[in-house]
């Protein structure tokens, strides 16, 4: 009892008026799914543990945060879920694991950690990097094993990796890149496996202070919402920056101007101010993403490619980031950003993050959001997490939908990456010319 | 080249004397089809073939449905090693569940390279059941095999079966 009564407290259950807000907002709610944050901090204000951990929807949370965000009294139902999936777990009480838990496995063998991992093979020698000390620590996440398990999607989380490490070493950082990194825990920690958690946590943490760096960059939202909130109880200092890729990228945004400059020669600056379409309620406002995308250029030949992008619930809801990705695509020249309906504070989520509720109602989310993604008109879903593209490339399998649903999807940073080796490429030709 | 050998020496050092400190209980996990694999194990005891014991059979309907989860499982839960078996090309009785089984052997292959688990801890056969010395062949080339490369790291610290004939 003492637990549930922390949770209430720390997750401040307490204060909920009982207005239904956090229902009406839930996605899961909304498509006919049984889940009710708000009799869940009900009963858990009425102390009623055993009904919480036995009614069967504690785990179809997909503690995406749409709740959290409307709440009038500002509890923090994905915080209070957090502990109570904690409670389940030593109950015994387990989620019903997609893929048969073999992601948990995984994850769990990582946290045992007597092997020796080989999860570097794509460090090709064209990246610079080091292995233990550095002032930038580039945090790769699980990306290697994603690609590895989910080959036949085809899932290609590793590109956006190699494009981040590649990025970093342009803007002039070596950043260490770690053999002995182990998963960040994010998923066991929402399945409520606090031992196998804290066992990765505290690993990682020990790895990371043995660097010496002063900042952490991810391509993971996962990752950076794990490192940022979960593991800082774990420090024994004072925890570095913690930044995600296109944080990086928006820090260093005129030198990465420069290099297209440079890369572009004689470019006009043809910025014209692009009305997003849609409109921006109360949510999203107070994240508006930045209007200003540059169309391309009069050298431009091609018509700019048109990109959507996915804000993951990690990124945005979790940590209030939306804006740094939409600043890095705005400069890239031939790129134009054409939002979706339900952007930012509002965006759906990919409804499958911590490996615990694949079912019909994460797959129904996932179309929407395809369905939303593809009336943009956008040929490119760009995303800021590998879990979004796994989730979202596993959705578009669906025989029944194909052509309904199919969208390429990148990485932040491989759209970076990408745009600068174009630019790369037309100033060579332009100098043959 | 096993895994163990393309380690930094450090390293292998340190799985080493990690293996050392492990009292040796060795565990094989074996996946049989019922129509198939299963039925060559009942043969091999029917027809009282002797062979190497220290494994346990799990039946399954057909080695299509060996799951990644399932033997990353019993890799997680201490297994030294893990055999998925099947029946012949041709001979399953669900048509094509041991061209699956032969596609997800490739995927927890790659999985387990990555956690620097010895891929030779993984093994996927064919067997009819008529092939109840094959099994029994199979059973004993693999035990020897898991035997060489010694404990799993994963192997508890603990044994709970003291005074096997491999805790020296
Ligand atoms: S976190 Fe998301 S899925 Fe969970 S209750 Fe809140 S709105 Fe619903
Ligand atoms: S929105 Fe907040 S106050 Fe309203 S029912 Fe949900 S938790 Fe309670
Ligand atoms: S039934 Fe034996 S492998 Fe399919």
């Amino acid at each position: 009892m003492q637990d549930l009564l922390t949770a209430v407290r720390e997750s401040r259950a307490w204060a909920c008026y009982d207005c239904g807000k956090c229902t009406a907002a839930c996605p899961i709610a909304r498509i006919g799914g049984s889940l009710s944050p708000r009799r869940h901090v009900l009963k858990a204000n009425s102390g009623q543990q055993k009904e919480i951990l036995q009614n069967g929807t504690l785990f179809s949370c997909l503690t995406c945060r749409m709740c959290d965000q409307r709440c009038p009294a500002t509890v923090a139902y994905t915080d209070l879920i957090q502990k109570l999936r904690a409670l389940a777990f030593r109950g015994g009480v387990e989620p019903e694991c997609p893929h048969g838990g073999a992601l948990q496995s995984l994850m769990r063998m990582m946290a045992k950690g007597e092997t020796h991992q080989d999860r570097l093979r794509w460090l090709s020698p064209d990246l610079k990097s080091d292995p233990e000390k550095g002032e930038v620590f580039y945090w790769t996440g699980c990306n290697v094993y994603y690609d590895a398990f989910f080959s036949d999607f085809p899932v290609a989380t590793l590109k956006g990796t190699k494009a981040a490490v590649g990025l970093m070493n342009k803007l002039g950082v070596v950043p260490v890149v770690s053999a002995d990194e182990r998963c960040c825990g994010h998923d066991l920690l929402w399945n409520g496996d606090r031992k196998h958690f804290e066992l990765l946590a505290q690993h990682n943490v020990k790895l990371l202070e043995a660097s010496g760096a002063q900042t952490l960059v991810t391509s993971c939202a996962e990752c950076l919402r794990t490192w940022k909130i979960d593991y800082e109880p774990f420090f024994s200092s004072k925890p570095p920056r913690m930044l995600h890729i296109s944080e990086f990228l928006a820090e260093h945004l005129q030198e990465l101007k420069n290099l297209l400059e440079t890369r572009s020669r004689r470019r006009e600056e043809a910025d014209s101010p692009s009305t997003p379409d849609g409109n921006i309620d109360l949510f999203t406002s107070t994240a508006a993403p930045s209007p200003q995308v540059r169309t391309g250029s009069a050298l431009e030949s091609k018509t700019p490619t048109s990109v959507t992008f996915q804000d993951p619930c990690r990124l945005g809801r979790h940590l209030g980031i939306y804006d740094p990705p939409r600043q890095v695509l705005s400069v890239l020249p031939g790129i134009k950003l054409a939002e979706m309906r339900n952007r930012a504070g509002a965006a759906l989520c990919c409804a499958g993050g911590t490996w615990s509720n694949c079912d019909r109602f994460a797959k129904q989310i996932q179309v929407e959001r395809l369905r939303e993604a593809r009336a943009t008109g956008a040929s490119v879903l760009v995303t800021a997490c590998p879990k979004c593209q796994i989730h979202f490339r596993c959705a578009m399998k669906d025989p029944r939908l194909r052509g309904e649903t199919e969208i390429e999807m990148k990485d932040v940073s491989e759209v970076v990456a990408e745009a600068i080796a174009q630019a790369f490429e037309k100033q060579v030709r332009e100098s043959c010319e | 080249m096993t895994a163990t050998e393309s380690l930094p020496p450090a390293a292998q050092v340190a799985q080493a004397q990690r293996r050392e400190s492990i009292s040796w209980n060795l565990r094989l996990v074996v996946f049989a089809c019922n129509w198939c694999s299963y039925a060559g194990a009942d043969t091999a005891g029917v027809s009282r073939i002797q062979y190497e014991p220290y494994f346990r059979i799990i039946r399954v309907m057909c080695s299509g449905r060996i799951q990644p989860d399932f033997v990353l499982r019993a890799f997680e839960k201490g297994a030294d090693g893990v055999l998925m078996s099947g029946c012949h090309f041709g001979d399953c009785h669900y048509v094509f569940g041991n061209r699956r089984a032969v596609e997800q052997f490739e995927k927890i292959k790659r999985v387990l390279r990555l956690l620097g688990i010895e891929e030779q801890r993984l093994r996927l056969e064919w067997i009819s059941a008529a092939e109840g010395a094959r099994f029994a062949r199979i059973i004993n080339e693999f035990t020897d095999q898991i035997r060489r490369l010694g404990p799993s790291l994963l192997a508890g610290k603990r044994n709970p079966y003291a005074g096997s004939p491999h805790s020296g």
